[in-house]
């Protein structure tokens, strides 16, 4: 009896360190970039004369227009003194080969305050919860319109809370309140989880990178996308820069 | 006044040619093209041909929307490969169900290019659905959700109607179709559909044929699931069902033309072009 059962503990233990070498290949390192050890860090720069921000005109909907009572100006370009560029995406849009990642349970987050959108630009993972909320006093309708996405549009009064989801990868998808039409953000929605937005400086960071040879992508929403290939190795850490030049009608 | 016999017979004939080639046309409805079945089922296969001949002058071989009529089209042609549909009785954002795109076919949609193709027989139409989906992964990637639940309409009321308009504005729809219902709100001439075209909010007040359905329920559905596709949000998470009721009874308070008799109540409507 005990030798007949020899080959099936064999096979037994041969599935489950099997499937350890599997999961430790596809998922639980990546899914945990804080537990990885390589780091890309750099900056977004913007080069030319930033354009000056334009009045936004609230006047059609006395409610937002008594938020700001002193006048909301906005720009699509937004760089500090040392040309940071904020509200740039970097990712990584090539190098993770077959990897699979789980989305994370916390929701990314949309707010509509002051009848604009906060952030102005969200990046999150394909399939995680997104959650939209209102703020305001007035009543908005949310409404995406992807390419690569179903297109959704809510009607979203003060206090309400909507939750969606989007289930591929697109970078990036614009966002509209059509009863507002000053209102604009985007989406991006990636299936790992190497992406950032550059902050008020243009400074991004992407931890806890596999070793290996990357694309790497910043995308502007009016500036456009920019390409760079890196080669990063365990532990390593590496600093990139991104330039965009300002376009000649500015 | 009389009528020239010359004219009399030339209309007579006239009419008479028309209402043949329309006869011949109806009789031939049930064939379409001939075309190659490839990996199509039965139903596909039979709706490619249907599609290729009644279709694709407007939609295009690739369901695209950008058949060889399209540029002269306004609103344009439906683009099959996105999937989104304006009239559904699913939620925003989810594939119609095969019931609302047979509803559609049948119905046509007013004020659009899209006539209704009540003439063909029941199979054909079913066919069309069945081909129209292959244009999309969507369709095999994803199930569509549940018909959203219409209640029985409460009684219509000046009290109903006065609450219906407070929603109205609460609800900012003004911001589009303007604050008496006219299609001139303040958003107006911003409002673009999912493809970039400019798009003309409904006027309330002189129309009384809505893109999917003329009657109550249909538009109480409109308001519930919102018409993808264009800047007409779904307001099933917004309003409850009494509040939405509502509004559809202060809707048809501006359709002066509402309630009359068929062609007579058309007449002195405007053409609408928008959602």
């Amino acid at each position: 009896m005990k030798k007949n059962n020899l080959p099936l503990v064999v096979t037994v233990v041969l599935l489950v360190c099997s499937a350890s070498v599997v999961a430790a290949r596809t998922g639980s390192a990546p899914n945990n970039p804080s537990n990885a050890s390589a780091v890309v860090t750099g900056v977004v720069k913007f080069e030319g004369t930033v354009p000056k921000p334009t009045h936004i005109d609230m006047s059609q909907d006395p409610k937002c227009a008594k938020l700001h009572p002193a006048g909301v100006r906005y720009a699509d370009i937004v760089a500090d003194g040392n040309g940071g560029l904020e509200n740039v995406v970097v990712f990584v849009a090539s190098g993770l080969g077959d990897r699979t990642f789980d989305p994370p349970t916390e929701p990314a987050v949309i707010e509509q305050k002051g009848c604009l959108y906060e952030p102005h630009v969200v990046a999150m993972r394909a399939n995680q919860e997104l959650e939209v909320v209102n703020n305001d006093v007035t009543t908005h309708n949310i409404h995406p319109q992807p390419a690569n996405n179903r297109e959704w549009n809510k009607s979203q009064p003060p206090g309400l809370q909507i939750e969606e989801t989007f289930a591929r990868e697109e970078i990036s998808i614009p966002v509209k309140c059509n009863m507002h039409p000053w209102m604009r953000s985007y989406i991006a929605v990636f299936k790992h989880p190497y992406f950032a937005v550059t902050g008020k400086n243009g400074s991004f960071d992407l931890k806890g990178l596999p070793p290996g040879t990357y694309t790497l992508k910043a995308w502007h929403e009016t500036l456009g996308t920019a390409t760079q290939t890196i080669t990063i190795g365990a532990a390593e850490s590496k600093q990139v820069e991104f330039v965009f030049k300002a376009r000649p009608s500015m | 006044m009389r009528i020239r016999p010359q004219i009399l017979y030339c209309s007579i004939l006239l009419i008479s040619l028309a209402t043949g080639v329309a006869s011949a046309q109806n009789a031939g409805a049930s064939s379409g093209y001939p075309v190659a079945q490839g990996k199509l089922t039965e139903p596909e296969h039979r709706g490619k041909g249907l599609y290729r001949r009644y279709c694709v002058g407007c939609h295009g071989v690739r369901g695209d929307g950008n058949g060889e009529n399209a540029p002269y089209l306004d609103p344009k042609p439906r683009d099959f490969t996105q999937a989104t549909f304006k009239c559904r009785s699913t939620a925003s954002g989810s594939l119609p169900l095969d019931s609302d795109l047979y509803a559609t076919i049948t119905r046509g949609i007013h004020a659009s290019g899209m006539p209704s193709w009540n003439p063909l027989p029941s199979r054909d139409r079913s066919d069309l659905i069945a081909y129209i989906k292959t244009f999309s992964p969507r369709f095999h990637e994803e199930q569509p959700g549940p018909a959203l639940p219409i209640p029985a309409e409460p009684p219509a009321s000046a009290e109903s109607t006065q609450r219906g308009a407070a929603v109205f504005q609460d609800m900012n729809c003004w911001s589009c179709h303007g604050k008496d219902g006219r299609g001139n709100g303040p958003s107006a001439h911003t409002l673009t559909d999912s493809r970039g075209y400019p798009i003309t909010p409904y006027d309330l007040t002189t129309g009384s044929r809505f893109k999917c359905g003329e009657s109550d329920r249909d538009l109480f559905r409109d308001l519930m699931t919102g018409l993808d596709g264009t800047p007409m949000p779904s307001f099933t998470d917004a309003l409850k069902p009494d509040q939405l009721w509502d509004v559809v009874h202060y809707i048809r308070s501006l359709q002066t033309n509402h309630g009359q008799d068929g062609e007579a109540a058309m007449v002195g409507s405007k053409t609408e072009t928008g959602k």
